[in-house]
């Protein structure tokens, strides 16, 4: 095995991780600040990869696409929290679980009511297709790379957002105590609806970066979210910093998993046996990581206790 | 007392005329989630024959299995039980498929599969009552293998999800494919990101891919190899290139060659007939599981229209007759209730806007299957 083989490997980890992270970051301010678990979170990932696949088709342009998923899924991310997430803060958890469960349904079969069962086409724009030549021989493609960069920008402006501006203060506040800062005088429906809807703005924004390279189809977000949850209980819930680091824990660990065991198996088996049971412990690679780090730190690795 | 009999006589004999025109027939199929676009294609060919047929003595349940075995089989036993169908059909995936078909074909009903053909029912499940009107799992693959061979590829890299089909599929492949492998990957079922197995593509020195993705799964790798600067031949089955998907894919998938049962090109005037009458009926270019619907159905109709049912010898050898006219041309069963059908390479093309499929070559013919041994009926 080259190094440049692993390098590669490493970039794919990389920008899986950060992918994973504009998901867990919305989800992980939701559970943070409101105590909610949003089942539906998935469903603004595809919102988002419709939005702009339909902006796409209609205008040609991948950056009014890319606008135009943050828009939908804010919108569609307020006007959830206004109408049925906000009668949800109070009650327990299983009710949140089987509500946003039942908005998942109904997020999926509306968009196929109005985009039909089949998938939709979104792709690379012409100035980002195509493979660049890194050091070493690395042929990389630009794409991936321009997600890496977006991802780490948008985790830099989340922690400016949080630590440096009064909407910052404000969440941060909300999270420790809802009823002081009511007392306070601050909005503290408003300061919820405009968590929500960032939330799943991240998420919509994810969706359509991942959908010019993936399909754009009903039902893309469920398998991520899975992974996002596992982000946001490795990195500690409530925890951006704890988002982000996970997210690359479990990008890195599922790529190199995925890479490594069935080589490693591959000395000691015959190919194909090996590409099987190598690939099938891979699988696992992520919730083993999961399992280990709650074994040391039971509320994750910047989780309060 | 008399007219009283005589009223008797009546309603039972209509009752009975009732009951023995009338055929209930039970479609399980996907239409909700992401895999909707086949059962929905499926369906929507199944039912233009049964509406070109002009019978309306065939009657036709149709429920939506979300592509979850539990709900398959709830739907099978209601449909058994309380609707009492003859004849079901419909599944798209073979785990529902190993779910459902046994038991159904163990309380005497009839199956017809306009998809799933998993080994296990080609060989020693298999069963009288069940006939497979689409292909056995293997055969595209097998194909893939002899057009790997005919082209003159020596050391292909070959990729499947690690699944039964996917196993299924990269047997089939190495069944007849004569050179060596590059390499051999297990991707995880509904994986969306081969940045790393397009890395060790790159790495392998293979000098052609062989890969089974279906639905959104090709999508993704093949808009992701089409960026990453490989230009390494693919070959895959039609699964990834069918025309439902096809549009999502774009000019990532011209040129590729795919292994396929059928193609809205083949020339002969069913065929013909039915592509212009799908697109004309529901506005859009039909897919191979369109055809498969098509050819379920009228497969179906050939029997009904010379046999009864409820007389289940009779039934059987009509359906083994198959006395249709294929979409596909020439369509005989095996020994195991198998098709034994020509499988073609496409390649993909752009008509207008639209992408779609070509012939370009016969990769086998009269193709059977490698189950025939195996079963005892």
């Amino acid at each position: 095995m080259s190094a440049v083989l692993l390098i590669e490997q490493i970039l794919n980890g990389l920008q899986f991780g950060v992918m994973l992270f504009l998901m867990a970051a919305g989800l992980t301010l939701i559970f943070g600040v409101m105590g909610l678990i949003n089942l539906a979170h998935g469903s603004f990932y595809m919102i988002g990869a419709f939005a702009a696949a339909a902006t796409a088709a209609a205008t040609g342009s991948f950056l009014l696409a890319l606008a135009a998923s943050l828009v939908a899924a804010a919108v569609a991310g307020a006007i959830v929290e206004m109408t049925v997430i906000r009668r949800l803060y109070k009650r327990d958890h299983l009710d949140q679980v089987l509500a946003t469960f039942a908005l998942i349904l109904i997020f999926s079969e509306g968009t196929r009511w109005l985009f039909g069962s089949f998938p939709l086409f979104l792709e690379i724009p012409e100035y980002l297709s195509g493979p660049i030549s890194l050091p070493f021989g690395i042929q990389y493609p630009q794409y991936r790379l321009a997600i890496i960069a977006v991802g780490l920008l948008v985790a830099v402006g989340l922690f400016a957002l949080i630590a440096r501006t009064r909407i910052g203060i404000q969440i941060r506040a909300g999270e420790s105590d809802r009823e002081m800062i009511a007392a306070l005088g601050v909005d503290i429906s408003k300061l919820y609806t405009f968590v929500f809807a960032l939330g799943a703005a991240l998420a919509g924004f994810a969706g359509a970066l991942i959908g010019a390279i993936q399909s754009v189809q009903v039902g893309m977000g469920e398998p991520v979210l899975i992974l996002a949850f596992v982000v946001i209980v490795i990195g500690g819930i409530g925890s951006i910093k704890g988002a982000l680091l996970g997210a690359l824990l479990v990008g890195l660990t599922d790529t190199l998993a995925g890479f490594l065991l069935p080589a490693a198996f591959g000395l000691i088996m015959e190919p194909s046996a090996a590409a099987s049971v190598g690939s099938s412990l891979a699988s696992m690679s992520i919730y083993v990581l999961m399992a280990g780090v709650l074994l040391f730190r039971p509320t994750g690795l910047f989780g309060r206790s | 007392m008399k007219l009283k009999f005589l009223a008797l006589v009546t309603a039972l004999t209509s009752v009975a005329g009732v009951a023995q025109a009338d055929v209930k027939v039970g479609m399980i199929t996907t239409l909700s989630g992401g895999g909707a676009g086949l059962g929905i294609d499926v369906r929507d060919g199944f039912m233009l024959a049964i509406k070109q047929s002009g019978r309306d003595d065939i009657d036709v349940v149709i429920e939506d299995d979300q592509r979850k075995p539990d709900i398959a089989v709830q739907l099978a036993d209601r449909m058994i039980q309380s609707d009492k169908v003859d004849i079901l059909t419909g599944i798209i995936w073979s785990n529902l498929a190993m779910a459902v078909v046994p038991s159904a074909l163990a309380q005497g009903k009839f199956y017809l599969s306009p998809n799933a053909g998993p080994s296990l029912l080609a060989g020693k499940g298999c069963h009288k009552n069940y006939f497979n009107v689409a292909w056995q799992n293997d055969n595209l693959h097998e194909a893939g293998g002899a057009h790997a061979n005919s082209i003159g590829y020596t050391n292909t890299f070959v990729m499947a999800p690690n699944y039964p089909a996917g196993k299924d599929a990269l047997t089939g492949f190495k069944r007849l494919y004569a050179g060596d492998l590059a390499g051999e990957l297990y991707t995880k079922l509904g994986q969306k990101d081969y940045a790393s197995e397009i890395a060790q593509i790159r790495a392998s020195g293979a000098d052609s891919v062989y890969f089974f993705l279906p639905g959104g799964m090709g999508i993704s790798f093949l808009k992701q190899y089409a960026d990453s600067g490989l230009t390494l031949p693919l070959v895959g089955p039609a699964f990834s290139f069918d025309q439902g998907i096809l549009q999502a894919v774009g000019d990532a998938a011209l040129g590729v060659a795919n292994t396929s049962q059928w193609s809205k090109d083949i020339a002969n005037p069913t065929n013909q007939a039915f592509v212009t009458s799908f697109q004309a009926e529901y506005g859009r270019l039909p897919s191979l599981y369109a055809s498969q619907g098509f050819d379920t159905a009228n497969l179906l109709i050939s029997a009904v229209a010379v046999a009864d049912v409820a007389d289940a010898d009779a039934f059987q050898a009509a359906l083994k007759a198959a006395d249709f006219s294929s979409t596909r041309g020439d369509f005989a069963f095996a020994e195991n209730n198998h098709p034994i059908q020509d499988i073609f390479v496409r390649e993909v093309i752009k008509e207008g806007d639209v992408y779609t499929n070509k012939i370009v070559s016969t990769a086998l013919e009269d193709h059977s299957n490698a189950y025939v041994s195996d079963c005892k009926m």
